[in-house]
């Protein structure tokens, strides 16, 4: 362990690229982002991540996406994307008075 | 000695809301007949149970010793779970082999809670480890344990695909339950095998000093004592030497795409004539039993 100090006096040492890592459960019905790992290709991100996140019975399935792949909204964007939702309230419906037999609402 | 409930108890509470995620954890167990079949000769099935249960206990410790040492986070924890999935295996081995051989379990103080597997585990003296030697020495560094997981790995996978088949029912099923664990452990060594070996210079001169390390004590998987000879005759285990064939085509496979060459080096000797499973172990044993041991054996009435 100790001849690979070297790369410490060397700088940053080159990390192998992110991934973004989606689990589904036994339970639910969507794969649900849980987290990130860093591994050499996809194949080794799908065991690190089976390793990593799934190792307490958590889950049946699982998606590695490349971080730098994931297209994201900037926070700069914030107020021009989500803030004209935050008054709509009448999106909702909830102005309608719902039987007690309907099921699913 | 209560009979064979579920193998977690103790370890799960009926009330499984304090999991954050994974519950509905299975019990390798559930619903085996424990009793020994007829004809079977339960002391044989016991020491022969207790051989591989030191095999992986042995192994579990050595790899748990990576823990917060391997080269990435990510490593760390695919290491610690092949050491805990062995530790499982160990668990449900040394268990069937207290139930089977009782004499085997070392004596306790009167009042001891410790269990009969726990007691083999972290009562017994060196001399009375019937592991393989194999999986005994220092970890080295990553592509020296690496080259020992995959020799080991091969070997096992394939015991414990046949022991599948054991007329004893306890063996049958701890073997089903390890034949995933351990493909899984044969895959995981394999690929690093392979990257290793293409990677840099570095890498492949490491893995290849690793696998002459690791290389003389390989012979010894394959030596057949009397005790696997009475369990292969009466149907309940397996013949070591009946799998050597077969490991030997599948490092073959691994040797020739990492494009390594099979060590030339001469198989390790006895100790006065025995080897591991006759209770002759390395240097490095009597270390590793020191540490895993200590703390069970300063408190023999303890509760954990």
């Amino acid at each position: 362990m100790s001849e690979g100090t070297s790369e410490a006096t060397g700088g940053i040492r080159d990390e192998w690229p992110l991934y973004e890592i989606f689990v589904r459960g036994k339970r639910g019905l969507n794969h649900v982002h849980v987290g990130s790992l860093h591994a050499a290709d996809d194949e080794m991100a799908l065991r690190h991540a089976r390793d990593v996140y799934t190792r307490r019975n958590e889950g049946v399935s699982i998606w590695a996406v490349r971080a730098d792949l994931v297209a994201a909204s900037s926070p700069d964007e914030k107020d021009p994307l989500f803030a004209p939702a935050g008054d709509k309230v009448y999106r909702h419906p909830t102005f309608y008075a719902i039987p007690d037999d309907v099921p699913h609402m | 000695m209560p009979d064979h409930d579920s193998a977690y108890d103790g370890l799960l509470e009926s009330d499984d809301s304090h999991w954050a995620f994974g519950t509905s954890f299975e019990d390798p167990l559930a619903g085996v007949d424990t009793t020994i079949p007829d004809g079977v000769d339960a002391h044989a099935l016991g020491e022969y149970a207790l051989m591989l249960g030191d095999d992986a206990l042995v192994y579990s410790h050595r790899i748990s010793e990576w823990a917060s040492r391997a080269p990435d986070l990510e490593e760390d924890i695919a290491l610690a779970n092949v050491a805990l999935d062995l530790l499982g295996q160990a668990r449900l081995l040394l268990a069937r082999a207290a139930a089977a051989a009782p004499s085997l379990v070392p004596a306790l103080p009167a009042g001891s809670p410790v269990p009969p597997e726990d007691a083999l585990a972290f009562f017994r003296d060196e001399r009375d480890f019937r592991n393989v030697r194999f999986v005994e020495p220092e970890n080295g560094d990553f592509a020296v344990t690496v080259a020992r997981l995959l020799v080991f790995s091969t070997y096992r996978l394939a015991l414990l695909q046949r022991l599948v088949g054991s007329r004893d029912a306890v063996l049958s099923a701890v073997a089903a339950k390890g034949v995933k664990e351990v493909t899984y452990h044969r895959d995981y060594a394999g690929r690093w095998f392979l990257t290793l070996a293409q990677g840099t210079e570095e890498s492949r001169r490491r893995l290849e000093a690793g696998l002459r390390l690791v290389w003389p004590l390989h012979d010894e998987l394959f030596r057949t004592t009397a005790v696997e000879r009475t369990v292969a005759d009466q149907g309940v285990g397996v013949d070591p030497a009946s799998v050597a064939d077969e490991v030997d085509v599948l490092l073959e496979q691994v040797l020739s795409m990492s494009g390594l060459e099979r060590p030339d080096v001469p198989p390790s000797g006895g100790v006065g004539g025995g080897t591991g499973r006759d209770g002759r172990h390395t240097e490095a044993m009597g270390r590793l039993l020191a540490e895993m041991q200590v703390v069970a054996r300063a408190h023999p009435r303890g509760r954990w």
